[in-house]
């Protein structure tokens, strides 16, 4: 039936949505290999023949970086898997990458007509499993990227941080001819994409991959250098570079300033996915000297996909339970929907509307317990979510050996702190023209989390594209106009 | 990579070695550190600057051996890389004139001092060195801080060379003398420097130390390097590492240095065993 194009819009309603194979929970609790294992073709081409083509496509509205979906998807269904690749590729530059970690519950696949004909969420169009597949598939069948014979103009870019934003930034520029340099303070580009994402949800050598192509763009990639330690912004004018680009993230935790957070076993969640994925300590002491403290019972604090990741990691270093600690209610987390589910699947506890007030120790200074209070949800607060209140005299206790705070990250101060020309808003993240990413200093842009507060891959992505473009704009003109809009930078979530 | 250009025993398991690292030889300043990995798999460690020479490209590290990141690069030849060596990171030390500055150092202490008392000297301090060492074999850098400050004031636990005591017995001479100093800097095991600063606080003498917490990234990413000072947090490697010793909750830093000894200890006695001859041969076991 792939091939016919006869189904009516109801039948096609009718087809449920083809599950992506995964490793099944018990086992794939015990590994850190990757959880869901993707479509075959025929897979793709079977959830391909669920979409509507709509004349008014609303998914490429939902989507930050507006990817042609109906085209691609139709693309899918004639099994011209290279082009659908293509189109998708005009717009995403880390497919493989989104296609894994975006929120598609709150961008296309929320808006899709089939979720709303269904007026249910786990109905859509799977159109982040399609965007995974023709990735994965064009990886594997055209490894080699283009590299487009462009004329190179010679004028120096600097980029600041080796995340989603400053890749995708680099790309760009290149592909204009640049010659562009990324700074990344780490032994290893990638971002959060290697330090906190873990491997069972987007395996490293994914992004390896992005960042070879890269190089093969001829993007000089310059790992071990902090900008603002080594050398300041203004040192990079001075050796030359014509344009910055700050991308340097949202990468300060956030620790809920409650008694007992310095006890031995309390991690931040960078802190402890660093350990486990960058520097594996998952194999420890065997293939990696960096240690980690594989606790019995380890209780996380947060309901976003970073407390999923960390819990979820949790049991792969062996703990017997993970417990998530969420102020608010299921509905209010941000996680992922996937992460979830996933996360319940292998036995994570969500305990919702309890709240750590205090993390209790013995007398060496290790962890022993977290001591927790009942809430109600209130009124709604500025956020728009409904406020939690403590339940008076609700306190009880909960065993933990170790503790992962994951309540949220700030901007990275260091770029900021060393040049005090750029602007930062209250939260200290960097003020940037929303359209066009310029900060109030000239000839330096920003964006990524850096910008908008910890946000997500996609409109990191999103964000180096822009300025990639005023940045090339500015290279061939020269002309760096006031920036009225800079004033008017939106707020972290 | 940064290519190791000498690697020597200068103590009992401890060594000088001299990387190639042009952009930190360049900018780093006293009081800086970096974070160096040796090689795959290895753990980052940090490591404070005991000197630079900028013209050549090179900095100086001493270290200790105390586990397995720190005895594999005690087997490392000249000629051979250190993977990565990331820096100068932390906040450099604040250096003026003061006046009468003494730095105190402990055993290994006393090598992250040497371009701090190089920095007061060249800022026109009167600059005293008090250095300890559990015994003789262990004191480092004696000549070259003879060579930098006014005077040098030696102790070992066991008497064995200068007088016997603690450093903070020679430093409570020093203040009792009259020539009390205007700054104390103290650099050396935690425990030390906790002597040092409660010593420093009853005499009223203000006094910075300098921060040996465990650390990952290095950047203000992790918060795992977290101390308490003057009740509020702190990140040793952003806002470190150095700090008012008198507001340092120097017990609670104690405690979060001996998180991993048990898994340090494992991974150490494994490579221990495997490398023990090569590691007689260096001398770098840590005790007999
Ligand atoms: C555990 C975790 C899970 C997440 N899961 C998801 C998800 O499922 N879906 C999703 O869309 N988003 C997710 N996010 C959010 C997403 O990863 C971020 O929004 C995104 O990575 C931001 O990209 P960025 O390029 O702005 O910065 P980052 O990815 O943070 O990269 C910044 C880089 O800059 C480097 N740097 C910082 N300062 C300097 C300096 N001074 N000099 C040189 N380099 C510097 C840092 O080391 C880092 O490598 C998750 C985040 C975390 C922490
Ligand atoms: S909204 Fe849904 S059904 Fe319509 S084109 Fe987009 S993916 Fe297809
Ligand atoms: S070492 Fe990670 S924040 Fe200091």
């Amino acid at each position: 039936m792939s091939d016919d194009g006869n189904l009516t819009a109801k039948q096609r309603l009718k087809i449920p949505p083809v599950p992506m194979p995964e490793q099944p929970a018990d086992v794939r609790r015990a590994n850190i290999r990757e959880v869901p294992l993707g479509y075959t073709p025929d897979q793709a081409v079977a959830e391909a023949e669920r979409c509507l083509m709509c004349k008014k496509p609303v998914c490429i509205q939902g989507c930050p970086v507006e990817v042609d979906i109906p085209h691609f998807i139709r693309l899918v269904r004639e099994r011209r898997f290279h082009e659908a690749a293509l189109v998708v590729k005009q717009t995403n530059v880390l497919p493989a990458v989104c296609g894994r970690v975006c929120p598609q519950e709150d961008q296309c696949q929320q808006v899709c007509t089939v979720t709303k004909s269904h007026k249910d969420i786990h109905r859509s169009v799977k159109i982040g499993n399609l965007e995974r597949f023709v990735a994965d598939w064009d990886l594997e069948h055209h490894p080699d990227i283009e590299v487009p014979d462009v004329r190179k103009t010679g004028r120096r870019v600097a980029i600041v941080g080796s995340g989603p934003a400053g890749l995708t930034a680099a790309g760009d520029l290149a592909r204009m001819g640049h010659d562009v340099t990324v700074f990344e303070a780490l032994h290893r580009p990638g971002g959060v994409l290697v330090y906190g994402i873990p491997e069972f949800r987007l395996p490293k050598a994914i992004v390896d991959r992005e960042v070879d192509n890269l190089r093969r763009l001829g993007v000089r990639i310059v790992c071990n250098v902090a900008i603002g330690k080594s050398r300041t912004l203004e040192d990079l004018f001075r050796e030359g570079y014509e344009a910055v680009f700050v991308g340097t993230g949202a990468g300060l935790p956030i620790f809920k300033k409650i008694p007992g957070e310095n006890l031995l076993g309390v991690y931040s969640a960078n802190e402890y996915l660093t350990r486990a994925n960058l520097m594996d300590a998952y194999n420890f002491p065997h293939a990696s000297d960096t240690p980690i403290i594989r606790g019995h019972n380890v209780v996380t604090f947060g309901g976003g996909n970073v407390a999923m990741d960390a819990a979820r990691t949790a049991l792969r270093l062996g703990a017997e339970t993970s417990t998530i600690l969420y102020r608010r209610s299921e509905k209010e987390m941000p996680a992922r929907l996937d992460e979830i589910a996933h996360a319940k699947e292998e036995g994570v506890v969500l305990r919702m509307l309890q709240d750590a007030i205090e993390i209790l120790g013995d007398e060496d200074g290790w962890v022993t317990g977290v001591r927790c209070l009942r809430m109600a949800l209130g009124e709604p607060d500025a956020s728009g979510r409904r406020r939690p209140v403590p339940i008076e005299g609700s306190e009880f206790v909960i065993p933990a050996d170790v503790v992962v705070v994951a309540i949220g990250n700030g901007p990275n101060p260091l770029v900021p702190k060393t040049s005090p020309e750029i602007r930062t808003n209250k939260w200290g993240n960097i003020v940037a023209d929303p359209r066009t990413g310029k900060t109030s200093m000239r000839g330096v842009w920003a964006g990524g989390d850096i910008v908008l507060g910890a946000a997500t891959v996609i409109l990191a992505m999103g964000e180096g594209r822009k300025a990639a473009r005023s940045i090339d704009e500015y290279l061939r003109t020269g002309v760096w106009e006031e920036s009225p809009a800079a004033e008017a930078a939106p707020a972290p979530a | 990579m940064a290519a190791i250009l000498t690697n020597d025993n200068i103590a009992p398991a401890v060594f000088r070695m001299v990387v190639v690292a042009p952009e930190v030889a360049r900018s780093r300043r006293a009081g800086q550190f970096v974070i160096v990995r040796p090689g795959p798999g290895g753990e980052r460690i940090p490591l404070t600057i005991a000197d630079a020479d900028p013209e050549r490209g090179t900095i100086t590290l001493i270290y200790q051996v105390v586990g397995k990141t720190t005895a594999v690069m005690s087997l490392m030849d000249p000629g051979a890389e250190i993977a990565d060596v990331a820096g100068p990171l932390g906040q450099p030390t604040h250096v003026e004139r003061f006046g009468r500055v003494a730095c105190v150092g402990g055993g290994i202490g006393i090598a992250p001092l040497y371009p701090i008392a190089q920095a007061m000297k060249a800022a026109g301090n009167d600059v005293t060195a008090v250095l300890g060492a559990r015994t003789r074999d262990l004191l480092i850098l004696e000549p070259e801080m003879r060579a930098v400050v006014d005077r040098v004031v030696v102790v070992t636990d066991d008497g064995s060379y200068g007088a016997k005591g603690f450093v903070t017995d020679a430093l409570r001479g020093l203040i009792d003398s009259g020539e009390r100093p205007d700054l104390v800097v103290a650099i050396g095991p935690t425990i030390m420097m906790k002597m040092v600063s409660l010593l420093t606080k009853e005499a009223g003498v203000r006094t910075l130390v300098s921060l040996n917490t465990i650390m990952v990234d290095g950047t203000g990413m992790c918060g795992g390097c977290r101390v308490t000072v003057g009740g509020q947090v702190k990140f040793v490697c952003v806002d470190g590492p150095e700090f008012d010793g008198h507001q340092v909750d120097f017990d609670e830093m104690m405690k979060r240095l001996r998180t991993y000894r048990r898994q340090e200890a494992e991974s150490y006695e494994a490579f221990r065993t495997r490398h023990r001859c090569r590691l007689m041969e260096r001398n770098a076991e840590a005790r007999g």
